[in-house]
């Protein structure tokens, strides 16, 4: 395609991009906002933020959220990089059509629908609910995200350099851990983060799985938005955006580098070979 | 042998998971709801043996399937929910084409940047979004008073707790689920097509119609589904902008169930959601197939 900035492109961008992060950046703004109203400005202020240290409840939300978001984004991608492996190297076995709608069903699943069958599962089994019922939840549904992320990348690389490393004597195991996982790694990497970011933010399923021990920060926000908009709920969301705004910056200038480097040693080996 | 563990792992996870939970939703629909805690009567338990199960099981009824049928408050859920789903994937289809057209044919070296910039706001709480919207919606808020100060309105608009703030919502929400698929199908288009299309005397606008839109079928269908299937069941959106006018069905399901504590009639209506889902969603699966054979 002939690839250049023309003004239709460049208005249609920048009509996107401002409909994408205006209102964004109007909680920002007034997060700093001295005024409780939310549409007067009465000077910059960091008093919003100060309160939120101070709020010992929201601390406690904000901890168990960030625990519950990182052992089950470390479940998650483990069994979704298992998911990705049967899907693109195992072939055809039985059921194999089965496994493959249930990891890509729950990728549009209405969370209502996860997070009370989920819950009933539960309840059933005679599961104590509270923060293990939460993890195990997000672990399923995010599972699911971190399969389609590693699976992309191994349906697209050379199968002749695994084939070769088992030629050369090497075992099943020892050729994923030593080839295969390095190749993938970013993605991987990313899966972790996009399964971090999904519990992170999860409102319904930890609503419905949960049990009166464990209150995460999402429904901690969740019961003071229905009472309206007040500048703390404006400084946490900012406090949120901001750390998956660095995330997710971080991790693209690291598959940045990685493909740099990819790059490098593929022009390397070109040179060699001549 | 390993082999069959790295299948087995992740098979059992996802039937123990995700299988039995949906029939243990169809089974609790069919029990009775009671004051206690849990709220219903089990029908039948597998560990009694499988004579009283059969005993049982002739004596089922569809009572909370005929109440939600016979309530009009449920059957204009799911319509409406339908509706608002629809138009909402069709307003987001107008708003991304053009957004996924401009960043395929960017040049080369800023469409990874601009990709970030699309995927970011996803990575960023649903809920946060959807707040950050209220703001700007209410009568007093910042699009009012936008409007006002520039004389365009001489009387506040009401968006907030309408259906419209409930499209705005899903739409900006779900924007880059159909932008992605989009842009990944126009950034393949070959543009020798095009310069061939021009060569041959086409107009850019034809050549548009003739060439690039079909060509980006699959990523609008694929779109499509991303966007209109979650959509149906959405809950913290109408929950939060839509009013007491705008009925969707995870809204309905959400007050079965942590307001009324009826757990058996919230079960109803998921088991008759996912009945309503399961064309879109097993179409969706099929596209997926698809597209993924067509790319071998």
């Amino acid at each position: 395609m002939n690839n250049r900035f023309s003004w239709f492109n460049v208005t249609a961008i920048v009509l996107g991009f401002a409909f994408l992060y205006i209102p964004i950046l109007i909680l920002v703004i007034y997060s700093f906002n001295d005024s409780k109203l939310v549409t007067v400005w009465g000077g910059f202020s960091t008093k919003w933020y100060a309160g939120l240290i101070e709020n010992e409840q929201l601390m406690d939300a904000a901890w168990t959220t960030l625990r519950v978001a990182f052992i089950s984004a470390t479940m998650a991608t483990v069994l979704g990089t298992m998911a990705a492996l049967v899907l693109v190297r195992m072939g055809r076995f039985p059921g194999r059509t089965l496994f493959s709608g249930m990891i890509f069903a729950p990728l549009v699943m209405p969370e209502v629908i996860t997070g009370l069958s989920l819950l009933l599962l539960f309840v059933a089994i005679n599961f104590d609910r509270g923060f293990w019922t939460i993890v195990l939840a997000h672990a399923t549904f995010t599972m699911c995200f971190a399969a389609v992320v590693v699976q992309a990348r191994l349906s697209d690389f050379d199968h002749r350099v695994e084939e070769a490393a088992m030629d050369l004597g090497a075992s099943p195991v020892a050729t994923f851990f030593q080839v295969t996982l390095p190749i993938i790694a970013p993605s991987v990497i990313s899966a972790w983060l996009l399964a971090f970011t999904l519990s992170l933010d999860d409102l319904v399923i930890a609503s419905f799985t949960t049990g009166p021990s464990a209150t995460t920060l999402p429904m901690k926000i969740y019961s003071q938005v229905r009472l309206g908009v007040t500048p703390e709920i404006n400084a946490i969301s900012t406090i949120m955006i901001a750390f998956v705004t660095v995330g997710v910056l971080i991790a693209s200038y690291m598959t940045k580098m990685q493909t740099a480097r990819v790059e490098r040693d593929r022009r390397a080996a070109d040179a060699a070979a001549n | 042998m390993r082999k069959w563990l790295v299948i087995a792992i992740p098979y059992v996870w996802m039937i123990l998971f995700f299988l039995i939970p949906f029939f243990i939703v169809f089974k609790i629909s069919l029990s009775e709801s009671e004051i206690s805690i849990p709220p219903y009567t089990p029908v039948f338990d597998i560990f009694e043996g499988w004579e009283s199960i059969k005993a049982k099981i002739g004596e089922l009824d569809f009572e909370k399937y005929s109440f939600i049928f016979s309530d009009e408050l449920y059957t204009s859920a799911y319509l409406s929910s339908i509706k608002i789903a629809a138009v909402s994937t069709f307003l987001t289809l107008l708003i991304a084409y053009p957004l996924a057209y401009g960043m395929a044919r960017a040049p080369r070296e800023w469409q990874p940047t601009l990709m970030m910039f699309v995927i970011l706001p996803f990575w960023t709480s649903f809920l946060i979004r959807v707040y950050a919207w209220i703001g700007i919606l209410k009568n007093e808020g910042l699009l009012n008073a936008l409007l006002l100060n520039l004389g365009v309105i001489s009387e506040p608009l009401t968006i907030m707790n309408t259906t419209m703030a409930v499209y705005i919502g899903i739409v900006y929400s779900y924007l880059p689920f159909m932008v992605l698929p989009l842009y990944a199908s126009l950034e393949k288009i070959d543009g020798r097509l095009l310069e061939a299309a021009e060569d041959l005397g086409s107009p850019p606008w034809k050549a548009f119609w003739q060439v690039t839109f079909p060509l980006s079928i699959p990523g609008i269908v694929a779109g499509c589904f991303l966007v209109f299937i979650p959509a149906v069941g959405e809950f913290v959106i109408p929950d939060l902008l839509g009013g007491s006018e705008t009925l969707m069905i995870g809204k309905t399901l959400w007050s079965e169930f942590f307001n009324n504590r009826d757990w058996p009639v919230a079960s109803a209506v998921a088991v008759l959601l996912l009945l309503v889902l399961i064309i879109p969603i097993v179409g969706f699966q099929w596209a997926q197939q698809r597209a993924r054979e067509a790319g071998r």
